[in-house]
């Protein structure tokens, strides 16, 4: 009995972990009609619940005897990208329509989780509409159409005017290198000791996060610019240089001056919604880099309504290095719907994607959620352009914009940059021996051919 | 019973009908089938939920098996590359060694430790006072997890229940997640697992006849030595059947760790539950992960093969 009990105490201790491995498809929705949709819903972000309850309401009216039924995922981002993965095992439990965020779009084209819609764009009036960089994020390494996009998005610094004035700091400001960033720090830390002056993002917490509001603006404002992450010439992964070092070496200095928040708080990964909710609003934080959609947790009905922004924020492009060209740094991302390679019912569950991407839902998402327009009668509908204070300048960085290298590696790769910045901050290692670390575990990663060193 | 040969016979038959011996062996084997049916529901439950688990873990260790991309949904076999990355990777053996302070500090020395004293204690204890300890002790146990979890987590947090309390004195906590994050989960644990051990050893305890103490008592033993040389040999097995149970419950602890540090920072707490989930789940790589609970897996089987012989031993 007891070795008995000792054995299933051992299974149960593993039995999460094999219960995946190689689950076989099988199984039919049948019967009626019904359409899973997946996406995320937290607190801070209802932003698709709103369009897909309203979009519920809309396709239900619209196609008798089919039942929409929205599966929210309460969740950070990486538990609801896990979530997904898993339920895309098996056609009984993987969703119709779902939220898919571009860096995980190619490798789970390549794994057949999403279902290849270049016959449904191809018929499809609206798709003029989609610029090309968005048509371009929904595709797949074989070039098809995967995914639609929602919409995009940019970084900036987001600055809180009265503290950069107290510190007798010119607004707007605008920092040209690296080194404004650092004075203007200093400037607050010694005027205003209980502010923190500039953050960055960084560490695993945040996640992916860290990384897009964080290192990235950095890294791809050193000489490499565009390809100092991913040399795209040779579709290799860059090792080796010399902007890898010294972005370490500035994340090094704001932590260790203590410009930027404590370490044990820039890791808990709800440190955002501090930023958003508590810090700006109270007037503890002078600046930090954030994405465009930043004004939708402070507009009447966001998550931490905050009327004051418009006129107490300021929105700038992150600098280079020294003040190279292009002079300003910023990366986008975005999130995108699929449709499941497993739906029982592909057609419908493209229409449902398009009505939820129809002009009118996506420009009340679009402005709901701050995003920045894909389609172009969205982008110049005057409510779109007059939702809040900061939407030109935040569309205005598309032009110095950097998009992550969406490999199949690329999660893994994003996570030794967010263990490198976390060493950094920890003080785990120096600058040089994070990088090192980070070169090696590259190489691991996608093997000596796939890396490329340079300077 | 058929005893067979063995029967007693009013008449001593001298020569055996041969044949009558074989048809008796095989009415016997036929009866230890047909009494072996009851046991094969058992069996095949056993097979399906136990055996079935433990030969996948094994196979997909030794696949590429992956959560998206191409080995999602055809994962090669790989050999036992993923136990040769496995155990040259630094975070392994810091991973070891965590899970191994985490088990021994929090099951075996403290959960049990305390759990024995308690149990001693409220053996001795008022009914009164009994009632309400117990009750505190065992509402720890009875939370889920992630209750007990988020309560841990409020508790040892920066601005937490422990800072304030010490705020109340005058000093100044550090944050105890971010300095100290083993030491915190450790407590947490032992907080929530003890009254676990306290129950059962409570139950054993009772057991132990009163005649036997009293009787020592007359020999003149003094309490420790009641205690050392009578009570706790009579309660050995329960002591080793508890260790096994919490030993092998700690090894493979997952929420309360994940909730309350996430494994950081910089993986100062990242024990291998952890390290089989991040890089399962986290990190896509099913196939990796599957290797590290194999390896746990393994591990568990060790420490049940110990507790097994150490129970075996007193029965001679």
């Amino acid at each position: 009995m007891r070795r008995k009990v000792a054995i299933g105490i051992s299974a149960i201790a593993i039995g999460a972990m094999i219960g995946l491995v190689g689950c076989s498809a099988s199984g039919d929705a049948g019967g009626d009609k019904v359409l899973k949709i997946s996406y995320i819903k937290t607190d801070a972000f209802t932003a698709l619940d709103t369009l897909f309850t309203s979009v519920k309401t809309e396709f239900e009216a619209a196609h008798k005897g089919v039942t929409v039924k929205l599966q929210p995922v309460a969740g950070t981002d990486d538990d609801y990208k896990t979530k997904l993965a898993l339920s895309q095992r098996s056609a009984e439990t993987a969703p119709d329509v779902f939220y898919e965020d571009t860096t995980a779009l190619r490798s789970d084209a390549e794994a057949g989780f999403l279902l290849n819609l270049d016959p449904y764009v191809a018929k499809w009036a609206d798709w003029s509409q989609f610029n090309d960089a968005a048509k371009a994020a929904g595709a797949g390494d074989d070039g098809s159409v995967y995914a639609v996009s929602l919409g995009t998005d940019t970084r900036a610094i987001w600055y809180r005017q009265s503290i950069f004035k107290a510190a007798g700091l010119p607004v707007p400001w605008a920092p040209t290198s690296w080194k404004d960033i650092l004075d203007a720090a200093a400037a607050i830390k010694a005027s205003q000791p209980g502010v923190v002056p500039f953050n960055l993002y960084a560490g695993t917490g945040t996640g992916e996060g860290s990384n897009m509001q964080g290192f990235y603006e950095l890294l791809y404002g050193t000489a490499l610019g565009g390809d100092a992450l991913y040399d795209s010439q040779s579709s290799k992964w860059v090792t080796g240089s010399k902007g890898f070092v010294d972005s370490l070496e500035f994340l090094h200095t704001l932590y260790s001056q203590n410009y930027a928040l404590t370490p044990a708080q820039a890791l808990d990964p709800n440190i955002w919604q501090e930023v958003f909710g508590t810090m700006f609003p109270k007037g503890t934080l002078g600046a930090t880099v954030e994405g465009s959609y930043t004004p939708s947790f402070w507009v009447k009905g966001g998550s931490y309504a905050w009327p004051e922004y418009a006129a107490e924020m300021g929105a700038v492009a992150f600098p280079t290095q020294n003040g190279q060209k292009p002079g300003g740094v910023s990366m986008s991302g975005g999130w995108t719907l699929a449709v499941g390679a497993k739906s029982a019912n592909p057609d419908l569950a493209f229409d449902f994607l398009s009505m939820a991407l129809n002009k009118k839902n996506a420009l009340s998402y679009d402005n709901e959620n701050s995003q920045i327009a894909v389609r172009a009668d969205v982008a110049a509908d005057p409510s779109y352009t007059a939702a809040n204070p900061f939407v030109g300048a935040v569309t205005d960085l598309v032009s110095v914009t950097h998009f992550r290298p969406a490999t199949t590696d690329y999660n893994k790769i994003s996570v030794e940059v967010q263990r490198a910045t976390e060493s950094i901050i920890t003080g785990a290692a120096t600058p040089k021996e994070a990088a090192a670390a980070y070169d090696a575990a590259i190489e691991g990663i996608v093997g000596a051919d796939g890396v490329i060193k340079k300077n | 019973m058929t005893a067979g040969a063995l029967s007693p016979s009013p008449q001593p038959k001298l020569r055996r009908d041969p044949e009558e011996g074989s048809r008796r062996s095989k009415r016997r084997n036929l009866v230890t089938l047909v009494r072996m049916i009851p046991l094969v529901p058992a069996i095949i439950l056993m097979v399906i939920f136990l055996v079935g688990p433990i030969v996948w873990s094994l196979w997909g260790s030794l696949t590429d098996a992956s959560l998206t991309g191409r080995a999602a949904t055809n994962p090669q076999f790989i050999g036992v590359d993923n136990y040769t990355r496995l155990f040259a990777d630094p975070l392994f053996p810091q991973s070891v060694w965590l899970t191994v302070v985490f088990t021994l500090v929090s099951a075996v020395i403290a959960q049990t430790g305390l759990g024995l004293s308690l149990a001693l204690l409220m053996n001795k204890a008022n009914k009164k006072v009994g009632a309400v300890v117990g009750t505190i002790i065992v509402a720890a146990w009875i939370l889920p997890e992630i209750v007990a979890a988020f309560v841990a987590y409020a508790f040892f947090s920066k601005d937490g229940t422990l800072n304030q309390i010490l705020a109340m004195f005058g000093m100044a906590g550090p944050n105890w997640l971010y300095s100290f994050p083993m030491l915190a989960v450790i407590c947490a644990n032992i907080w929530r697992g003890a009254a676990f051990s306290m129950m059962i050893y409570q139950a054993a305890l009772n057991d132990v006849p009163p005649e036997v103490t009293e009787a020592a008592m007359i020999d003149g033993a003094g309490g420790a030595k009641r205690l050392l040389f009578v009570t706790l040999p009579m309660i050995k097995q329960t002591i080793t059947t508890t260790l096994m149970l919490i030993t092998l419950q700690t090894l493979s602890l997952f929420t309360l760790i994940w909730v309350m540090t996430g494994g950081g920072p910089s993986n100062n707490s990242t024990t291998l539950p952890i390290l089989a989930y991040r890089e399962a789940f986290r990190f896509s790589d099913i196939g990796y992960g599957t290797a590290i609970a194999t390896v746990m897996l393994a591990v568990g089987a060790v420490f049940s093969i110990v507790y097994i012989r150490a129970l075996r031993a007193p029965k001679d």
